[in-house]
């Protein structure tokens, strides 16, 4: 990124914390949380402890950071190095993400910039100018995108509270302020449990691992009772609403899996744990060491803030997640794909000098798709 | 320490105070070692560890959770420490680690007639007690079934490979799983274990008692027999071969792929200079940070931790597991072509 273009978003990011301090939401317990920073075109800064939000202010106005970061795991000494950071437990976090939804919308809206000659087009297998494999791909989500990542924050908050007896209270959904969710979890049975046991857990959330048995078919000698009912609890019920479809059908359904025998069956489990398992990333859910963006804070990647949302179904990212200025300013746009930011409409953008409101420069500029012009 | 009757000492004789047993019965070790009636008592021990390190679990003389005779319950429990006493002085840990299993696995058997014994309340909660203080493990009867929260279960389940102990595999309500009497004492097996076998280590090693000799001898001659040597084929495991060609293609692998590939090879012995170029057709490479990354797996940077290759259960989970035949049950990619001679 080129340096007025660096100057430019540090700019708008200051103004934002200066003026939004209060979306920034402090950690409870926050002295017992490990903190870290990125700077536009450098490295982490972490191991950093933060005794409270006076502290964190000054953080953001001394540094100008490009994100910035926050434990879900407490520790008696958050500064030191980590095997000495001396860790007591941690939230529970699960990270939805769009790219990993295998959308069929996903390819219609990413562009790749080609990291050899900076072309930026629509093919993204192969640059079309000087054909190298080595592209960068940015994605500007849509309202499917969206949409499909609600559905699954959904279907982990009822397994949350129906199969773990978490307390809705409990659980906080965030826009990621670029792709996807970020749900936490505090105060669970689960503080305390490492990344082995958090990995069991995510394999549950997204139905990987089950054998047959599980759901009533026996290797041997299968038989009609064993199957699982429409209104069990856990796996078994949602299993049962997904393969019989309604209550009249699980009869016929039954038959069709006792001919199709047990490997079969098999088969069979990891359909439904595509179609129903919650699509989470596991890898977020097992780490017990993470930095996780702060919540209130701009992600880099986008321009937008990471922001709680306290009614998910009506959220709306585009609309209350973008919390820049409405002043304009002359860009260099070069973005194939069109965009909607608070209402409006932008691009597509042919290489050409545009006069766009702040946030859009921004949202362009993070996403590498326009300079300073 | 929990109170103890006659026949859980028995049945549980892992959690009896050894020196303070004999001294209450009135003996000391060097009897065992003299006195002609009690000799056959070391004979029984060593006949104790012996079906132990065949694998096998220890058939006691208690009938239906009874002591059979008044005189057995004594016999039933000195085996036990004498064989302790005879571990300690042949000081072979794969002796112990053996004994401390099918011990472990013998108490499991009492435990679980205990859990499922609907006729003595007290047997009932003995057991579930013991689960408790020994295994901070609480577990509550809740109809047919055992329940213990999942963080509990969690805990303990993870040592399983078998894919029944998933938490997908098992029934879960308002947080607890639900588990037979039998599941609720197999998952605390490897603990029993463990804390049997610390119990063995941490006793005190007395010096030779006359006419322990001979039984010492034999077991350390028996101990010959379990060690192992292994060769290797020298073949990558598939999971390996995969991440491999997926950078060969300049293709991107994940973070959590390059951890994999990197900490495999670092542990067959390659260092950070040839592994590096591996990364070079990676979509994002760069050659400072590959280094810097490398060096910190290896430990040659940062904390100085030497990290190690993820279990394949791990790598399941991440989607890196392209698992063969030819992998054959293995838990670490480290063990592919591993095979015992």
């Amino acid at each position: 990124m080129q340096e007025s273009d660096i100057k430019f978003l540090e700019e708008s990011f200051k103004k934002y914390y200066f003026e939004h301090f209060d979306l920034i939401r402090v950690p409870e317990r926050t002295s017992e949380r490990e903190f870290g920073y990125q700077k536009f075109n450098s490295g982490m800064t972490r191991h950093i402890q933060i005794k409270d939000d006076k502290e964190l202010h000054l953080l953001f106005m001394q540094n100008v950071p490009s994100d910035v970061y926050c434990s879900n795991a407490y520790y008696s000494f958050p500064n030191l190095p980590m095997n000495e950071k001396d860790w007591k437990e941690a939230d529970l976090i699960f990270d939805i993400d769009a790219k990993d939804l295998n959308l069929l919308c996903r390819e219609s809206h990413t562009i790749s910039i080609c990291n050899e000659c900076n072309e930026i087009s629509k093919k993204l297998k192969q640059c079309r100018k000087c054909n190298s494999t080595k592209l960068e791909k940015k994605s500007l989500p849509c309202k499917n995108c969206i949409d499909s990542s609600k559905d699954e924050v959904f279907k982990l908050f009822k397994i949350l509270v129906d199969d773990f007896a978490i307390n809705k209270e409990n659980i906080h959904v965030y826009f990621s302020g670029n792709e996807g969710f970020h749900v936490y979890v505090y105060n669970s049975q689960f503080q305390q449990i490492g990344s082995r046991e958090r990995s069991e857990l995510s394999d549950y959330i997204m139905l990987r691992g089950a054998i047959p048995e599980t759901f009533g078919m026996k290797k041997f000698k299968p038989n009609r009772s064993s199957f699982p009912d429409f209104d069990d609890k856990g796996w078994k019920g949602r299993f049962s609403k997904y393969m019989y479809g309604t209550k009249s059908k699980r009869s016929k359904i039954i038959s069709e899996l006792l001919v199709n025998g047990y490997s079969s069956f098999q088969k069979t489990l990891d359909n439904v744990s595509e179609n129903i398992g919650v699509k989470i990333d596991p890898n977020v859910t097992m780490d017990i060491h993470r930095i996780f963006r702060l919540p209130g804070s701009i992600n880099s990647k986008s321009g937008l803030t990471k922001i709680l949302c306290k009614d998910i179904s009506k959220f709306d990212p585009y609309n209350e997640a973008s919390f820049l200025s409405d002043d304009t300013i002359e860009i260099l746009a070069n973005s194939p794909l069109e965009f909607k930011l608070k209402n409006k409409k932008f691009g597509p953008y042919n290489n050409e000098k545009v006069t766009v409101p702040i946030f859009a420069a921004v949202y362009m500029i993070c996403k590498k798709l326009a300079r300073i012009a | 320490m929990i109170a103890l009757g006659q026949d859980e000492i028995a049945k549980y004789p892992f959690l009896a105070d050894a020196g303070q047993y004999l001294k209450d019965k009135g003996f000391s070790l060097e009897q065992f070692g003299t006195d002609p009636d009690l000799k056959q008592l070391i004979d029984k021990a060593y006949d104790r560890i012996l079906v132990a390190a065949d694998g096998k679990i220890y058939k006691s003389d208690l009938i239906e959770d009874h002591v059979s005779k008044e005189a057995a319950l004594p016999r039933e429990v000195f085996s036990f420490l004498l064989a302790i006493v005879l571990l300690k002085l042949c000081g072979m840990h794969t002796l112990i680690k053996r004994f401390a299993l099918a011990e472990a696995r013998r108490a499991e058997k009492y435990l679980e007639r205990d859990l499922s014994n609907i006729s003595d309340e007290s047997k009932k909660e003995l057991a579930i007690r013991v689960i408790d203080d020994l295994f901070s493990v609480q577990v509550e009867k809740q109809d047919d079934y055992f329940v213990i929260p999942v963080s509990d279960y969690l805990k303990h389940s993870i040592n399983f490979h078998e894919r029944e102990w998933k938490l997908i595999n098992r029934h879960i309500e308002n947080g607890l799983v639900f588990l037979t009497p039998h599941e609720t004492v197999r998952l605390i097996r490897k603990e029993l274990g463990t804390y049997i076998n610390s119990k063995i280590i941490n006793a005190k090693t007395p010096a030779m008692i006359p006419g322990f000799e001979d039984s010492v001898n034999k077991l350390a001659l028996l101990s010959k027999k379990f060690a192992t040597f292994t060769v290797t084929t020298g073949e990558y495991p598939p999971c390996i071969k995969h991440a491999i060609d997926v950078l060969e293609k300049g293709e991107n692998l994940p973070h959590s792929g390059r951890f994999m590939l990197a900490t495999f090879l670092l542990s067959k012995g390659q260092t950070v200079n040839q592994i590096a170029p591996l990364f070079k057709n990676a979509p994002d490479y760069n050659q400072r940070i590959t280094l810097y990354q490398l060096n910190h797996l290896a430990g040659t940077s940062g904390s100085g931790t030497q990290y190690s290759c993820p279990s394949c259960e791990k790598l399941k989970t991440q989607s890196l597991c392209f698992a063969t035949s030819e992998c054959d049950n293995i838990i670490n990619p480290l063990q592919f072509g591993k095979k015992r001679k």
